[in-house]
């Protein structure tokens, strides 16, 4: 079993706007099972992170407990991370936020650290519209305990063991649509081409940016019967490609009239909505409601851009909080003195 | 509808192809009843069942003349198995000791190392740790065989006629060896200094071939082939050498200044048996490859103290081996390029020095270079005597053309390029004396070749029905996360191998300048060996496309794709592939359509991706390949 991935890189690798190689974005080995689904998000993150050409060292990893919150150790090797408590990294990743208003923040969680244990926290995350990307690596079952069903496996799925599953799944995407999140995103593991884009969208946006990835648990739930499988996500899966344009780019490519939707975010940076769903409206919150469920009826897993709200306002702003971070601030920033004191009395009088 | 041509049909274009920009709104059909019939276009999935496939992608043993198994003898050195890595080579190329110390090493360049960090591994320098550290192997050599009642000449004691000889021997055949000088070993023994080579190793692996009862003629120069067919030989083989050295005779001066103007092949000889034993102080080199390198670095141990190589051509342009060249720098011999000798200036009958007309090179489009005059004054460099080492010839004053063995234009004979048989049945050439002057490991990948044809002819078979390579692909899975080989690359640089101090190494004709790699040093070297005879093998019925190997790969090199013609795919691939030479591992079509595709350009064979494979679809396995030699099976080395 190796423990080191070799340092050795191929010699022409291509580099982004900072000179970086996508290696520089590489992380420790990973130690999850062989084949993953959660490694595959972790190379997306990195993927998105090199193309989006972020600096390492101004991206802050955010995590809880899980197969999903090993995850960070796994890519960003040279960014920050905080591994918290179960279920409670938004609360850390507020309080991050509100520190430091100007890191790209990147929350990775489970479906049982966010459907579960994390609940009561993820509700306040998306009500408070933090600025950051909080992605479920969502595979159905707890695989660090060996593979129990999760809040999110789907009804009648049938577990390792050979149970099906009696309760109805939570579905995380209808619940963040539902409570007013800002963006909110589903996708694979297995489709990088449009995990991707939506992971450097969501890093784009301003405020709280929710993706669900279907994230087979190889080794307990990747059988005959499961939902959550392999084949059976390809099998149901209706994909709506993506692709992300960022503000400093040229658009590069040609959509043919009426197949594409775009959607330009606050930074100016552009998300296409292609093809076939070129008629989906991301910024209509009912319709996506509409859109998840007709398809959950349909048992087609629904993935892509399923809302957007380019005029959200983040914590930090609803707030009014001081433009710029508090390491930023002096000392006579953050103690104005008695003089200060005095103007804001007078001012009350 | 489709257009025709490929495997795509589209909608809402007039066409869908691979040269087609696809745009949005179109729906591309792969696989419809119309385009099943044009898939040629798509790349075929990659037939690894030809072992041509793998043999390639072992780019070291490929590269080789005579495709020695590199990885799998510097893992038995990395193993302390020194005997065993010997005998693995010995198999192979007949002289370990000899080529660890003189090969050209075609290897080297092509060493995948090489294409991931600064420098391949020392591949030549770890051949000669085997040799300078196994055990007495004579027990394990194989013995002449039972007499088989056929009888062959070999004309020649070089390394051809001693692979032939080494070939043939344990099958029986009676080997009368024929050569002129009074010991074997041709121009190995002639031309290369015992500072490069030791005597000592020559005579001990020249004589492991000669023990297997051939019956050596030496210090007898054939001047006749057909007074050897009249002593009804089965079969001859030609392995004689491009003996000639190329003289200048027309340059003026030249007759006079005969006494100081020596043919270097020939003057490197009369050292070697001790005829010559000093020179002049003040000595020019002309010529630029291996032989004027010798001569330089020979000139210098026999009382040259003003020696200096002037040559025609650029000095990157040279000849000699970049290593040769160096190690001439390194004993203060001076390499004056660009210089084209016009005159040996005399004076009062004795040679003074020589004049060189300047140029420079000029290439056009196609790289082909021409030296132009720069019309500089010719430059004068004195000196006390000249060696003339620019190249050497074929020469067969001996073969009478009413033997029936026919010669080209060049005075090369005209041979069966594979079988080496030339227009007269029952004689064979091989080594320089068949297609003119190469090198060590040439001429022995040609006596093995020439050896089996020998025997088919012999036995009265069809010689161009080649024995098949024998191959074998075997798992190297020892656990669930195991190989049975560090699998791990290191991140060592290569080593450089200590020379002895020059003042003495100046002293001592005799003195080895290259000391060898000690065992701690070989076993560092060995490690960086990249083991690319283990490979990494692609089931596409098993993926599940989790993209798990594509993720943790170091270099990049595998992809999942849409599949297309090759020159697409090269481009599309992660980091594109840039390099046509090396192959493109395509598998056939996986559940969502796409294909696996990758480039086996610069892949660690770190294991990495068999290792996070869920469904064991990568597996690591070893593949060995051996050229069958006219003995199969001759060594057994687990």
């Amino acid at each position: 079993m190796s423990f080191i991935k070799p340092k050795f890189r191929h010699p022409r690798l291509p580099t982004n706007a900072l000179g970086f190689t996508v290696a520089d974005y590489d992380g420790a080995i990973s130690t999850l099972c062989a084949g993953c689904g959660h490694d595959s998000i972790s190379a997306a993150i990195r993927n998105a992170c090199f193309k989006s050409a972020l600096e390492p060292h101004r991206i802050a990893k955010v995590s809880g407990i899980g197969c999903s919150s090993k995850m960070p150790t796994y890519f960003l090797g040279r960014s920050h991370g905080f591994n918290s408590v179960h279920g409670r990294m938004p609360s850390v990743a507020t309080g991050a936020s509100l520190a430091n208003r100007n890191l790209t923040y990147i929350g990775v969680s489970g479906d049982g650290d966010t459907a579960s244990i994390g609940m009561g926290q993820f509700i306040h995350l998306i009500r408070r519209n933090v600025n950051m990307t909080y992605i479920v690596a969502n595979n159905g079952c707890y695989g660090l305990t060996k593979g129990q069903d999760s809040a999110t496996a789907d009804l009648g799925s049938v577990s390792k063991g050979g149970a099906a599953n009696p309760f109805d799944g939570i579905d995380l995407a209808s619940l963040a649509v539902l409570q007013g999140a800002s963006f909110v995103a589903r996708s694979f593991s297995g489709d990088k081409d449009q995990l991707e884009p939506l992971i450097r969208a969501a890093m784009a946006h301003d405020g709280f940016a929710f993706i669900d990835v279907v994230s087979p648990c190889v080794t307990f739930n990747n059988h005959a019967g499961s939902t959550r499988s392999y084949g059976s996500t390809r099998d149901h899966l209706d994909a709506m490609p993506v692709d992300f344009v960022p503000v400093r780019e040229e658009i590069r490519a040609e959509y043919a009239e009426g197949t594409s939707h775009a959607v330009t975010l606050h930074d100016g940076s552009v998300i296409h909505l292609l093809k076939a769903d070129a008629g989906y409206a991301a910024d209509d919150r009912t319709g996506a409601l509409t859109a998840i469920r007709s398809a959950q009826q349909d048992r087609r897993i629904l993935t892509g851009l399923l809302f957007l709200d380019p005029n959200s306002r983040d914590l930090n702003d609803t707030l009014e909080l001081a433009s710029r971070p508090l390491n930023e601030l002096g000392k006579d920033e953050l103690c104005p003195g008695s003089k200060m004191l005095d103007s804001i009395n007078e001012g009350l009088r | 509808m489709p257009c025709n041509f490929c495997i795509l049909s589209a909608t809402a274009m007039d066409s869908g192809c691979a040269l087609t920009k696809t745009s949005l709104g179109m729906d591309v059909y792969r696989r419809t009843l119309d385009s099943w019939f044009m898939r040629g276009v798509e790349l075929k999935p990659t037939n690894t069942g030809d072992p041509e496939y793998f043999h390639k992608v072992v780019d070291c043993q490929y590269a080789c003349p005579a495709h020695t198994p590199v990885p799998q003898y510097i893992r038995l050195i990395a193993q302390q198995r020194y005997s065993d890595a010997y005998l693995v080579n010995w198999e192979s190329n007949v002289f370990p000791g000899i080529l660890g110390r003189t090969c050209d090493r075609p290897c080297e360049p092509a060493c995948r190392r090489g294409r991931v960090e600064e420098e391949p591994v020392a591949i030549c320098r770890l051949k000669r740790v085997a040799a300078d550290f196994k055990d007495d192997i004579t027990p394990r050599l194989p013995k002449a065989g039972p007499g088989n009642g056929k009888k062959i000449a070999l004309i020649g004691g070089g390394p051809a006629s001693l692979t032939v000889a080494r070939d043939l021997a344990p099958l029986g055949y009676e080997l009368h060896l024929y050569d002129a000088q009074a010991k074997g070993g041709g121009f190995m023994r002639s031309e290369i200094p015992s500072f490069r080579l030791p005597e000592k190793v020559l005579d001990e692996e020249i004589g492991y071939v000669l023990d297997m009862g051939i019956k050596a003629r030496f210090d007898t120069y054939v001047d006749s082939m057909q007074a050897i067919l009249d002593k009804h030989y089965d079969a001859v083989f030609v392995g004689s050498g491009a003996p000639r050295g190329r003289n200048l005779p027309d340059l003026s001066g030249r007759d006079t200044a005969d006494a100081n103007v020596h043919i270097g092949l020939d003057w490197l000889a009369n050292v070697a048996f001790e005829h010559v034993k000093t020179i002049g102080k003040r000595v020019i080199v002309l010529g630029g490859g291996n032989t004027a390198m010798d001569c330089c670095r020979t000139s210098r141990r026999l009382g040259g103290q003003d020696v200096k190589v002037i040559v025609r051509s650029p000095f990157e342009d040279m000849k000699a081996s970049p290593w040769e060249k160096e190690d001439a720098l390194h004993e203060g011999i001076p390499i004056i390029d660009n210089h084209v000798p016009r005159t040996f200036v005399i004076e009062d009958g004795k040679l003074t020095g020589m004049t060189f007309e300047k140029v420079k090179p000029v290439y056009d489009k196609d790289g082909h270079r021409e030296l132009v005059p720069t019309g500089e004054e010719p430059a004068f460099y004195p000196c006390d005597d000249v060696l003339i080492a620019i190249g050497q010839q074929n020469a067969f004053p001996w073969i009478e053309r009413s033997t029936g063995v026919n010669f080209d234009a060049h005075g090369l004979p005209v041979l069966n390029k594979v079988t080496l048989q030339s227009t007269r049945p029952d004689v064979f050439f091989g080594g320089d004396a068949a297609f003119g002057p190469e090198n060590i490991i040439t001429a022995v990948a040609q006596g093995h070749q020439a050896a089996i044809s020998i025997d088919l002819y012999c036995t009265g078979k069809d010689l161009t029905a080649r024995p098949a390579p024998d191959v074998t692909l075997v798992s190297q899975k020892m656990g669930i996360h195991e190989w049975s080989y560090d699998s791990a690359p290191t991140e060592d640089l290569r080593l450089t191998v200590p020379l002895a101090d020059l003042d003495r190494a100046l002293e001592d004709r005799k003195l080895e300048v290259e000391l060898g790699f000690d065992l701690d040093a070989a076993f560092v070297e060995a490690e960086r060996c990249l083991n690319c005879d283990v490979q990494t093998v692609f089931t596409a019925d098993t993926c599940i496309e989790c993209d798990a190997c594509t993720d943790i790969c170091p270099t990049s090199c595998i992809n999942f794709i849409a599949n297309g013609p090759e020159d697409d795919l090269r481009t599309r691939l992660a980091v594109p592939a840039i390099e046509p030479e090396q192959a493109l591992y395509v598998s056939g079509p996986l559940e969502t359509g796409r294909v696996m595709v990758k480039d086996e350009d610069v892949c660690l064979h770190c294991g990495l991706c068999a290792e996070r494979c869920p469904t064991a679809a990568w597996d690591m396995m070893r593949f060995t390949y051996s050229v069958t030699k006219a003995t199969p099976n001759l060594m057994e080395v687990g």
